[in-house]
């Protein structure tokens, strides 16, 4: 019933294919927070505007982001697309997937963020001659960006291990499809697979502690 | 100078301003004083045009604060502010929390607001504390703070609207003494106040406000030695 050799050279000889894909998931997970969190500030901007289009369109992306899964946002993003002829690399599919589902998460930490700032802060700095995006973009925004750190830290966690998604969308260069790959041809499935966990655990264990790190210089105040 | 003219203006169904008329002019103290919700610190923030009218007019230097065509950045850049809660920016240094709207609002480079900054934050004297961040300092360095970073602007009128209220008693001494300063350097300021002492010494006028109107006004010695109308009177013997 259990004989099962483990063969643990057979897959170590993969190890370097594998960082290789670390490195891809890292890359896909580092653009995707980029473009999540810029678009999440314009999302939270255009909640703020008071504008009803603006809202509704931010509210929207927001609710699809966080109540339908990140696998059907990524599969979208590819074969959704595909079907009005705009056709993605698996690469750019996935990013986008993960980007539209960091923005949605982080719009809705960034409101939450806001609601802690006393609205004095912006009233102080109109009174002091900015304009309003002036006194949003260098009073309000480096203390919601504070505040919602911790939230940025977890997503960019979780974005990290969304990337194992685009086995969907067929994506064969990070790090779960070298490993897929390397199974496919090979058949050492749980010696692969185990690696392949070990690295995405101390990948994002190693996002953890830097946040720690970057936050106590950051954040002296 | 500072024309106010029949404003009114009302919260909800609450109307809180009643038809203020009041002038003040370059150079002048006028201190308001009166009880809670009388309506004093409202007058403030409409005069800087952080609260719209419902009528009247307020004129600053010539130009209507709520005229659609009025712009408010700009005309704010004249009028500095300090509000009972000081408001500091905790990211901010206090030596960055001066420099801000220098830099931003009159596009100063960073040594220009550096310098002015410094020198303002010296006058409040608070020279010692320039890259401390404001959370770890007392309200009442706090509350000179903000003094020093609205007078980076270079502001020709200060509005003050019960900013030693929110301070402990021990405190309230030094930020007082940053008005006197002010005052005797001869900025035009309106300061809103429940200090009646400083009142008497600094102003050149007092105004006593009662439900949305201005009961009184007149020259301190008069207004505390012999006020004419009976909410005054109450008032004055209230507080004393």
């Amino acid at each position: 019933m259990f004989n099962y050799n483990f063969r643990w050279n057979q897959a170590l000889n993969s190890l370097p294919r594998m960082l290789e894909g670390a490195l891809v998931t890292m890359e896909i997970a580092l653009l995707s927070m980029a473009i999540g969190v810029s678009v999440a500030i314009l999302l939270t901007l255009c909640r703020l505007s008071g504008n009803r289009i603006l809202s509704a369109i931010a509210t929207t992306w927001v609710e699809i982001a966080r109540n339908t899964p990140a696998l059907f946002q990524i599969y979208m993003a590819h074969f959704g697309l595909g079907g009005f002829g705009i056709h993605l690399s698996p690469y750019v599919s996935l990013l986008i997937g993960i980007a539209f589902n960091n923005a949605g998460y982080l719009a809705e930490n960034f409101r939450g963020a806001l609601k802690a700032i006393p609205e004095t802060q912006t009233r102080a700095g109109r009174s002091l001659g900015l304009s309003q995006l002036q006194a949003f973009r260098h009073i309000i925004l480096p203390q919601m960006l504070r505040i919602a750190f911790l939230p940025m830290t977890n997503q960019m966690v979780w974005a990290i291990l969304m990337t194992s998604l685009g086995a969907v969308v067929a994506m064969n260069t990070d790090l779960y499809g070298v490993t897929s790959d390397l199974n496919a041809r090979t058949f050492r499935t749980f010696e692969l697979f185990a690696i392949a966990a070990v690295i995405f655990y101390v990948i994002t264990k190693a996002i953890t502690l830097s946040a720690r790190l970057i936050a106590a210089r950051l954040f002296r105040y | 100078m500072i024309e106010i003219e029949n404003v009114r203006k009302s919260f909800g169904a609450l109307e809180v301003l009643k038809g203020i008329d009041l002038t003040v002019a370059k150079g002048e103290v006028l201190t308001v004083i009166g009880g809670s919700g009388s309506g004093k610190s409202t007058l403030l923030t409409c005069i800087n045009g952080l609260e719209p009218i419902n009528s009247g007019r307020i004129k600053v230097d010539g130009t209507e604060v709520h005229a659609k065509s009025t712009d408010l950045n700009k005309l704010r850049q004249k009028i500095g502010i300090v509000f009972q809660q000081w408001n500091a920016f905790p990211h901010l240094t206090v030596l960055e929390n001066v420099m801000l709207a220098p830099r931003k609002a009159l596009g100063m480079t960073k040594a220009q607001a550096e310098e002015v900054a410094v020198k303002q934050l010296t006058h409040v004297g608070l020279a010692e504390k320039l890259s401390v961040y404001p959370t770890r300092m007392s309200g009442g360095q706090q509350q000179r703070m903000a003094i020093a970073r609205a007078l980076a602007m270079s502001p020709t009128y200060m509005l003050f609207d019960e900013v030693t209220s929110a301070l402990d008693p021990m405190l309230v001494g030094e930020v007082l003494d940053t008005l006197r300063l002010l005052a005797s350097e001869g900025m035009t300021m309106i300061c809103v106040t429940h200090e009646m002492k400083f009142a008497r010494e600094v102003s050149d006028r007092v105004a006593f406000f009662h439900q949305g109107v201005m009961a009184e006004i007149a020259p301190p010695d008069r207004l505390f030695g012999a006020p004419q109308h009976l909410e005054t009177q109450k008032f004055l013997a209230a507080t004393h």
